[in-house]
């Protein structure tokens, strides 16, 4: 006998939008990091020096044709980016409410268009790559004391952490589901912020016992800074 | 060769202290040692001594008679550690630029990194992985790259904490296997008595000591009488 329920596919846990890089031969993929980094800099820089719902709208027009170019798959661009758009469009309601529709929507558009230029970014460039560049273009920051070094591992570890908390998180809500706790924060924060301490003493272990950062840090992360 | 002398681990301040490893001395020349003891017993501390993770708080210990107080970081080239959580040991987002990162060490760049990473991977049968997130690996595979990422870099000296707990039985036997034929040598410490008893030597640690030493079948035996006392607060 058929069972007349509709079978469900699981679906891989959302992973964020940035850090997954979608390897290519696009006219992206092809541009030099510093030049894309440069770029997201100074889109950021404009969007909130020339404030306004059309400059905000056109970006994220632009960011589509950027991830469409990327050749980063549409469905899952879309995953990536839908709990952005339902937070940045929540915002911008607000904004709406309080200051008016070109502010709401002007604030709405710009941070979907940012998050989608930066995973354009990630998704067209190698994290290693990127931190060769972050390395090179934070230089001067040892001036004051901050190893480029460990400006650029922080940023990587960042992209690689993202996907590793949602799946966290979705193991401490369906632990709390379990116990019949599901709707008692306590259950779900106070877990969560447990193991995520707990995960970064291990990772912390992890860097030191592969030496990473130890010695000559210019030899390490983000060589290219001695070329 | 990994010497033990006098070492132990005291945590704690000083009006509340806690040992966790006794003082502690042994010469460890054997490729294949296994270390095996109930959960908190120690064991993972005297793993963690070898590669410098932890310093001893008395005592010395030293691998290839290098000084892992005074001489850390090279104690850390020459003793490679494997986590049991091998998520955690994986820090950059594919399978390809995890093992680049240990290969930064080594001085090498650009393509020549590029490719030694690939070969890397291949051995270790992942190069079909390389452009993939690491998130999207199983945990055999995860734990494979953990173990592709620390041997990229040569070390002598294998040191792996409880490697297989978190893997079925057939990634258990492909990682065990692979253990096995390493050059290098290995102490594992692990739950895997059947793995324990085809080391060459077998420390058992309890209550933060090495109560038995040796032969695998006689440590592994002691071992188990060790653990048919009745668990305190069972």
């Amino acid at each position: 006998m058929r069972s007349s329920r509709r079978r469900r596919r699981v679906r891989e846990p959302w992973a964020g939008p940035l850090g997954s890089y979608t390897p290519g031969p696009s006219p992206v993929h092809r541009i030099p990091p510093g030049p894309k980094l440069l770029g997201l800099a100074v889109v950021s820089v404009v969007l909130t020096i020339v404030q306004g719902p059309w400059v905000a709208v056109g970006t994220v027009v632009l960011s589509g044709v950027l991830l469409r170019v990327a050749t980063v798959p549409a469905r899952a661009a879309a995953r990536a980016l839908a709990p952005v758009a339902v937070a940045a469009a929540l915002l911008g309601l607000y904004q709406w409410w309080a200051r008016g529709w070109e502010v709401g929507v002007t604030t709405a558009a710009s941070l979907v268009a940012l998050v989608a230029l930066a995973t354009v970014l990630t998704a067209s460039t190698r994290t290693d790559v990127l931190l060769d560049t972050l390395v090179r273009s934070t230089g001067p920051l040892r001036r004051v004391g901050i190893q480029p070094q460990t400006v650029a591992l922080t940023i990587a570890l960042m992209l690689r952490t993202i996907p590793s908390l949602v799946t966290m998180s979705g193991e401490v809500r369906d632990a709390a589901r379990a116990r019949g706790l599901g709707r008692d924060p306590r259950a779900l924060l106070v877990p969560f912020a447990l193991r995520a301490v707990a995960r970064a003493h291990t990772t912390g272990d992890a860097l030191a016992a592969r030496g990473i950062l130890e010695e000559d840090p210019s030899a390490q992360v983000g060589d290219a800074a001695r070329r | 060769m990994i010497e033990l002398d006098g070492a132990g681990v005291v945590v704690g301040p000083r009006d509340h202290e806690v040992t966790v490893l006794e003082p502690t001395t042994l010469t460890l020349t054997e490729r294949r040692v296994a270390v095996i003891g109930a959960n908190g017993s120690g064991k993972s501390t005297l793993a963690r001594l070898v590669n410098g993770l932890t310093l001893p708080t008395t005592g010395y210990v030293r691998v290839h008679g290098l000084d892992s107080h005074d001489d850390g970081p090279a104690v850390r080239r020459t003793v490679g550690f494997v986590f049991s959580d091998a998520d955690a040991q994986l820090v950059m987002p594919t399978p390809l630029e995890d093992v680049a990162l240990s290969l930064r060490r080594l001085g090498l760049r650009g393509r020549a990194r590029d490719e030694r990473s690939r070969e890397i991977l291949a051995r270790f049968g992942l190069d079909h992985l390389a452009d993939v997130s690491v998130h999207a690996l199983s945990g055999g595979q995860k734990q494979l790259l953990a173990l592709a990422g620390v041997l990229a870099t040569e070390p002598q000296v294998l040191v792996c904490d409880e490697p297989t707990t978190r893997l079925d039985l057939r990634w258990r036997t492909h990682v065990t296997a692979l253990l096995a034929g390493l050059e290098q040598q290995v102490l594992v410490v692990t739950h895997d008595l059947d793995a324990a008893q085809d080391a060459d030597r077998v420390l058992v640690v309890d209550g933060g000591r090495v109560v038995a030493d040796g032969d695998p079948r006689e440590a592994v035996r002691a071992y188990r009488e060790l653990m048919a006392r009745p668990v305190d607060g069972g």
